[in-house]
């Protein structure tokens, strides 16, 4: 093995820039001559906005422009796009109403954009937004989800009853009969609470107009650069893409809330030409809580149907989804595709039917968030077989495995075929690994000291390498979801990839390139990766739902058989050889059989002097593309296995033991998959500890700054022990699943099966506070004085 | 505008600023020292500490017109030319970062906690001593790790 190649922990190139402070995100780009945007933004939930009067604020020194949604409306720049099309039971198409980047008539959440103001320097766009009046003529907020659908108050006069779409998956007749016949039926209440993504560099941008070539460069916090140039130019009318170049350097964390093509990024460079200068804006924090698309929000009733052994006969499932003010560019596929489709979870489970609600409230809009539709099923379905088998008496682990499917493929009633799994591996290794048998000795320590010990289970699935360009078309998607890349080999061997993948933490400049050392047999260091830009990478879908690896470097993979054919073909004329009987290994081209051969950067030489081949029959260079459209999901699977013991006298809940053991298929760097299991469990033990989105009855969001949105510090954490089991996907040429969400979607349901086990009781939601917990074990020490 | 001198990274250097400004705007839009970072608004990320003659100190939370006559050190500024500090090596070395954005203040910050603490400072404290810089993709774990081995290297 290439010591730097495949399965190797090599450490990260990108990190000497990072750990030096020489990285370039976007808040660092400055451009001469730059000024500064400045977004007022509504300070209420509801509201018609009757006028904008901006004479005074322009009419200040340095004070650029003050732009509105007339503004936008005049240059036919239009509404911000939803790019998946459902349609509701009724065979009706979704109702998404148009998301104009500044408001044109009404806001719908606090913090939607009025107008911008472009200034000298941001301290005097803020001052001039001061004296920016706006007429508003507020109307009642709608925050409840519960109870968005019977409002009187619609937001958008398209939506009746303020919903976007009511979908189904499944078969509802089978599913009933299966309750039918059922010897037990679990019923569970969940809501799946609000995130806020948070990100730690917040996002920004700098718009940049060129008169000489009628050209625009954005440079922007971006996930899939690509995608946001194709959005600006085909659905806003910004732009043709040949005159527009979007760039997304070094990004700070995105986990899906930097995917969206966002009001404020395209203003930014639509308002660069109208001032020509360069305009930039970077969000503060509190702009980050109030306009960054926000994760998750639902609410579910789930019914799981059994027989007398716990044999999972059925699942009836029931979903309000909240999608905010307006539905952003992916958020109609979060709550339906992304989301039903896992509800068999690593069950074989004949009969499922989910119907799902999507809701418009007066709030922040919201979209995919690390694991997107998959941690809410996961949540769904690990809570439910946990209560099921509380209920039955029987040991979770062991109902789980009853249940288990065992059969490779096999498709599940709600679309899903996975293709390969040993989901038995992984729960059998966890509970070694968390002394899943020493766990009743534990607990009675734990009682002596007045502590109540819990012990949970998450054996959970997700849908990734998104995805089959012609399945998601099927399904309602605008785009394909393919992944290109270029491989281009320099006269003298080395190496650069252009990929349209993008790397926002992911270490891809590492791990793409130890995919080319190991195949070409190359110095690793003669490697390097090029993305998130659109002049030098042509197309690309971006990164997001654990895609990188097994979309993003199967194209990799394509593009280099086809640069080792080349090769082939180039060594049989200098070697003079049959190309049949040329053999590639360890980046020496060798007649077969004999010691003649040439060396990979001979042969890279020999492509570009191009003297030893005829010019009919090959061309000169080296460089060849692939775009790879995958054939199937890939499906990674484990277990994590979480220990608490929580004070009843305080409500504080400690992690005592986290155990991990993730399928992913082939690892390309343990190192840096291990980082991004940590990863997911922390934003996961977030969401089931302590995040947790607050508004209050008129739409004002409570939780908006570090000091009220609790995130996950290092001392809320434990160390993890994280481990794998492998089964190779065979849809991809790697063998690759993804794992960049898996921690996220398998955690909130082994916190909360492990605090509920703690508490005797299921009564405890999300976020799972020291409060709530303190409560929820009051309910419990009064019922043992009731017994 | 008042005028304001200080050492920055080794360098004399002074400007006149308008008196509102922060000593992160001051590194950041005065002298384009773009490793320091500002991640929120409420001086909770961290991700703008630098060592304020010796100190570890959120860089947003100070006027720069407060550090006339200081000695301020940024991440630029903490390796020695093209040798690294031992606790960048030790983030590179643990894994300890991935985005990268929080990486310069937490390295900041681990390199005071270090200085106060010495060597042997034990998984908890450096936990607890974390409690004023977030990280939203390591979960910690490396980072932890990283600063274990960095104190030892320190030491």
């Amino acid at each position: 093995m290439n010591a730097n190649g495949i399965g190797a922990r090599v450490k990260r190139v990108e990190d000497k820039r990072f750990i030096t402070g020489n990285g370039h995100y976007t808040d660092d780009m400055n451009r001469p001559g730059h000024v500064h945007a400045y977004f007022l933004r509504s300070p209420h939930a509801h509201a018609r906005v009757k006028g904008i009067t901006s004479s005074a604020a322009t009419a200040m020194t340095g004070v650029h422009a003050v732009l509105t949604g007339d503004d936008l409306a005049a240059d036919g720049i239009g509404p911000l796009p939803c790019g998946w099309m459902i349609h509701s039971k009724d065979g009706s198409p979704m109702k998404t109403p148009g998301h104009p980047c500044l408001a044109q008539g009404k806001v719908r959440y606090v913090g939607d954009p009025v107008a911008v103001i472009i200034a000298d320097s941001l301290a005097l766009a803020k001052q001039a937004a001061e004296v920016v009046e706006v007429d508003y003529e507020v109307l009642p907020a709608v925050v409840d989800l519960a109870t968005a659908q019977s409002s009187a108050t619609l937001l958008h006069d398209e939506a009746p009853r303020n919903t976007a779409f009511e979908w189904e998956l499944g078969d509802k007749a089978a599913t009933d009969a299966a309750f039918d016949g059922a010897h037990h039926v679990t019923r569970i209440e969940l809501s799946n609470n609000r995130l806020v993504p948070n990100a730690m560099e917040p996002r920004a941008a700098v718009g940049e107009y060129d008169a000489g070539t009628d050209h625009f460069t954005l440079w922007t916090t971006s996930q899939n650069p690509h995608v946001a140039r194709l959005v600006m130019s085909a659905f806003l009318n910004i732009a043709p893409e040949h005159k527009l170049r979007v760039i997304a350097p070094d990004v700070g964390g995105g986990f899906g809330s930097k995917i969206y093509v966002y009001p404020e990024e395209t203003v930014c460079v639509w308002a660069s030409k109208k001032v020509r200068r360069p305009v930039k804006w970077t969000s503060d924090r509190t702009e980050a809580f109030l306009s960054d698309a926000h994760g998750r929000d639902h609410l579910t009733t789930a019914e799981l149907a059994l027989d007398e052994r716990g044999k999972m006969l059925g699942l009836r499932v029931k979903t309000l989804a909240n999608v905010g003010g307006y539905m952003n560019l992916f958020a109609s596929s979060v709550p339906t595709y992304l989301y039903a489709t896992l509800l068999s979870g690593q069950y074989d489970i004949p009969a499922i039917y989910a119907e799902v609600d999507t809701v418009y409230t007066t709030t922040t809009p919201v979209d995919a968030y690390r694991g997107a539709g998959r941690p809410e099923a996961t949540f769904v379905i690990e809570r439910i077989v946990e209560v099921a088998a509380r209920e039955m008496g029987i040991d979770p682990a062991t109902l789980r495995k009853r249940n288990f499917i065992r059969k490779f493929p096999h498709q599940t009633p709600v679309i899903m075929a996975y293709d390969v799994g040993d989901y038995h591996a992984s729960l059998n290794k966890a509970m070694d690994l968390a002394d899943y048998k020493g766990f009743g000795k534990r607990k009675r320590e734990s009682a002596r000291r007045g502590k109540l010990r819990g012990i949970g289970i998450s054996t959970y699935i997700e849908a990734c390498g998104i995805a089959p360009s012609q399945a998601v078309g099927s399904l309602g998607a605008g785009v394909g979801l393919w992944e290109s890349a270029e491989v281009r080999v320099n006269p003298v061997g080395t190496v650069e990839i252009l990929t349209g993948s993008h790397s926002h933490g992911q270490g891809h400049e590492t791990t793409f390139a130890q995919l080319v050392a190991d195949r070409l047999g190359i110095p690793f260091e003669n490697v390097s990766i090029v993305h998130g830009d659109t002049d030098k990478v042509q197309f690309g879908m971006g990164t997001y739902g654990s895609r990188s690896g097994a979309v993003g470097m199967s194209a990799i993979s394509k593009a280099l058989d086809k640069v080792v054919d080349k090769g082939k073909k180039i060594a049989a004329h200098l070697l003079e050889a049959s190309e049949a009987d040329i053999e590639f290994k360890d980046g020496n081209f060798t007649v077969s059989g004999t010691d003649k051969s040439i060396d990979w950067t001979s042969l890279a030489l020999g492509a570009y002097v191009a003297h030893g081949f005829p010019p009919s029959e090959i061309e000169p260079g080296l460089k060849e593309t692939s775009f790879y459209d995958p054939t199937n999901f890939t499906f990674p699977a484990g277990c994590h296995i979480c220990e608490v013991e929580v004070d009843p006298e305080t409500g504080v809940t400690e992690i005592a033991n986290w155990v991990a053991v993730d399928d992913f298929g082939t690892i390309i760097n343990p190192m840096i998959v291990e980082g991004q299991v940590h990863g997911g469990i922390a934003q996961g033990v977030g969401q089931a500890l302590m995040e947790g989105t607050a508004y209050d009855s008129e739409g004002q969001l409570l939780s908006g700054s570090f000091m009220d949105y609790t995130m996950p510090r290092a001392d809320n954490l434990p160390s993890f022990k994280v481990d794998t089991t492998v089964t190779e996907c065979p849809s991809n040429p790697l063998g690759m699943k993804g794992c960049g969400e898996a921690g996220a979607i398998a955690s909130p349901a082994a916190v909360i099966n492990a605090i509920t086990d703690a508490l005797g009781h299921e009564d405890l939601a999300m976020p799972a506070t020291a409060q709530a917990v303190w409560r929820a074990a009051r309910k419990t020490s009064q019922r043992a004085a009731a017994e | 505008m008042p005028k304001v001198s200080m050492t920055v990274n080794g360098q004399a250097v002074s400007a006149n600023v308008d008196p509102r400004t922060l000593l992160v705007e001051y590194l950041r839009e005065n002298l384009r020292l773009t490793g320091t970072h500002v991640g929120c608004d409420t001086s909770q990320c961290g991700a703008c500490v630098v060592h304020v003659n010796g100190k570890a100190l959120k860089s947003c939370t100070m006027l720069a017109a407060q550090c006339e006559g200081a000695s301020v050190t940024t991440i630029e500024g903490l390796a020695n030319g093209d040798d690294l500090h031992p606790m960048q090596e030790a983030f590179r070395e643990h894994h300890g970062l991935q985005c990268g954005f929080c990486t310069p203040g937490m390295i900041m910050a681990a390199v005071d906690l270090v200085n106060r603490l010495g060597k042997d400072v034990d998984e908890n404290t450096i936990r607890h001593e974390l409690e004023g810089n977030l990280c939203r993709c390591t979960g910690y774990h490396n980072i932890v790790k990283a600063i274990s081995a960095g104190a030892q290297s320190m030491g």
